[in-house]
């Protein structure tokens, strides 16, 4: 059931960061290779050949293009650097590049982490009391379409801007619809027989919850949680374009850009890409780890 | 010979709280759509002795799986009477006075056969060693030990349904519900778990309630089968098996003419043959 979860479509939401994913595109392939190689025995040598070399091929075909139109056109820095150029900035700045990688990493993370514990309570919640499910859902419904980062200059202001606790709600709201939607969906599915075996045995509720409801849940609470995975490194690099603390990507990258650094501002650029590469990739790893358990 | 055959009949006139189950003209009416109800059982009366083998049979919509799932607490019989061990049917429920299968083995996918199998011990409060002790025994009764530690999607549909099996007796009950348990089965494992479960039984002294539309495998099983009627759900016959003790049935029964004279008494009762079938009771 995990493995039809896994589509396609959700994968590519990984590299929905802003467009310069496209430079990254070697690295894209790398994580989801990797795991996909592990779970298989005999042969994972080759099968890791053939899932990793054509993203790379391809990757590295891009990266070279880039460098020749660059080149060959005489673009100015300004419009688009080259990956050269870009690569020396990276390791010029690169104590700061991973420091704020750090600190964008941290506010995400947390976020997450406490969004997504609290989407999985309420979604508990919600399946068990008909009454809070009729309330919350339209709620939750509506919170999934607003633009949450534009909240981002009212927390400022609210816990003041030298604080990284505004970045951090933003990442929690972001991040609990999805998770929430899909533990709710899965906390739904038990099946039948299940609810006659657990009747059978004279279960209380809890018991229901702790032996069927929640571990039958798994799958889907992962599949809410690779989404937002990626939209939580997304909302806390955005929540930093609206001010406050100057310590992350979102911050370093906009004050590159206003001094013209631009070389410097793309080396950010793929800071973000790569950590939003790492969140994805941990997420789909303790996916594996958790599924593996089950067969 | 000791026929288990005799006892219900003279057990069911005095003493309804020594019988594993006793039914009294149980209904059920399903409500379905506005106003709309559906009679699936209708004044079903029968006795079930301890340690007796006894299969429903029917066609579908006969309500013998609804009257199973009465007996179990599953649903409530919204007339009559139900007693299991002279307990009602929910206090025997909550008791734990029966072992369950279904016709989907129901297994959690996510544990292996052993924690399957531990299921109900866990959910009971028993110790972590203790429990481990009865899967083991459990395990090999029912010839998984190779397979202890696979996961149901493993498990070919035989082995996920002795899994099952072996749950539902986890906590020696004195009495096994049985829905259709080996349904989906191909025909060759079906008669290999049919004589599995006809030993497992004798070993174990527990009365089975066992629903099937198999005749041969209700004849093959059973010490009474009890054929039922749809629209609305009646039991219309009960044909008495005498092929003797569990321990005694093998392969060879398949060919025995008793076996045949069974499996042609419940097909008569089945399609209302004017015959009367041998052992018919009819209340």
């Amino acid at each position: 059931m995990s493995e039809g979860m896994r589509g396609p479509g959700v994968a590519e939401r990984g590299n929905g960061h802003p467009e310069p994913a496209a430079g990254a595109a070697a690295g894209a392939g790398v994580p989801a290779g990797v795991s996909a190689a592990a779970v298989r025995g005999p042969g994972r040598g080759r099968a890791l050949v053939r899932s990793v070399l054509p993203p790379l091929v391809l990757g590295v075909a891009f990266l070279l293009l880039w460098q020749l139109v660059v080149a060959v056109f005489d673009i100015k820095p300004y419009l688009l650097p080259s990956p050269t150029d870009i690569a020396g900035q990276v390791v010029a700045v690169f104590a700061l590049l991973l420091s704020s990688m750090l600190a964008t990493g941290l506010n995400a993370l947390i976020g997450l982490v406490v969004g997504g514990v609290l989407a999985v309570l309420l979604a508990l919640v919600a399946s068990r009391l008909r009454v809070f499910d009729r309330m919350i859902v339209p709620l939750v419904a509506g919170l999934a379409v607003v633009p949450i980062v534009a909240l981002a200059p009212i927390l400022n202001t609210m816990f003041g801007s030298t604080s990284d606790t505004p970045r951090r709600v933003v990442v929690m709201i972001v991040v609990f619809a999805p998770i929430f939607i899909n533990t709710l969906r899965g906390l739904r599915q038990v099946r039948p027989v299940h609810r006659d075996l657990m009747r059978a045995y004279a279960a209380s509720s809890w018991q229901l919850t702790r032996t069927v409801t929640l571990p039958g849940a798994v799958p889907f609470i992962f599949t809410g949680l690779r989404i937002a995975s990626s939209l939580a490194v997304i909302s806390a690099i955005v929540a930093e374009y609206f001010g406050g603390l100057q310590n992350g990507l979102g911050s370093r990258i906009t004050s590159a850009a206003a001094n013209s650094a631009y070389p410097r501002a793309w080396a950010y650029v793929f800071g973000a890409i790569i950590l939003g590469l790492v969140f994805y990739g941990v997420t789909l790893l303790l996916e594996r780890f958790a599924s593996r358990r089950r067969s | 010979m000791t026929t288990p055959v005799q006892t219900p009949a003279t057990g069911a006139a005095h003493a309804a709280s020594v019988a594993a189950i006793s039914v009294r003209s149980a209904g059920k009416v399903f409500q379905v759509a506005k106003g709309a109800e559906v009679r699936a059982l209708d004044d079903v009366s029968l006795t079930v002795a301890p340690g007796e083998f006894v299969s429903l049979i029917g066609p579908s919509g006969c309500g013998k799986s609804t009257l199973l799932r009465l007996i179990a607490d599953l649903d409530e019989a919204t007339s009559g009477e139900i007693l299991v061990f002279g307990k009602t049917a929910r206090q025997a429920r909550i008791d734990q006075e029966y072992g369950i299968a279904f016709q989907s083995a129901g297994l959690l996918p996510w544990r292996s056969v052993q924690a399957n199998i531990e299921l109900p011990l866990e959910l009971h409060g028993v110790g972590k060693t203790e429990r481990s002790a009865r899967a083991e025994e459990l395990i090999e009764l029912v010839g998984l030990t190779d397979f202890r530690s696979r996961f149901p999607d493993q498990l070919s549909g035989g082995m996920q349904q002795r899994v099952a099996i072996a749950r539902s007796l986890a906590e020696r009950p004195k009495l096994l519900l049985m829905d259709e348990p080996f349904g989906a089965l191909d025909e060759m494992t079906r008669e290999r778990m049919q004589q599995e479960l006809v030993r497992i039984c004798s070993e174990t002294g527990a009365a089975v309630v066992f629903v099937t539309h198999s005749i041969p495998e209700a004849v093959f099983l059973s010490d009474r089968v009890v054929v039922m009627s749809p629209r609305p759900g009646r039991i219309v016959g009960i044909v008495d098996i005498d092929l003797g003790p569990g321990t005694q049935r093998s392969e060879g029964l398949r060919e025995n003419s008793a076996f045949f004279e069974g499996v042609t008494a419940v097909r008569e009762a089945l399609h209302g043959s004017p015959a009367a079938p041998m052992g018919v009771e009819l209340r």
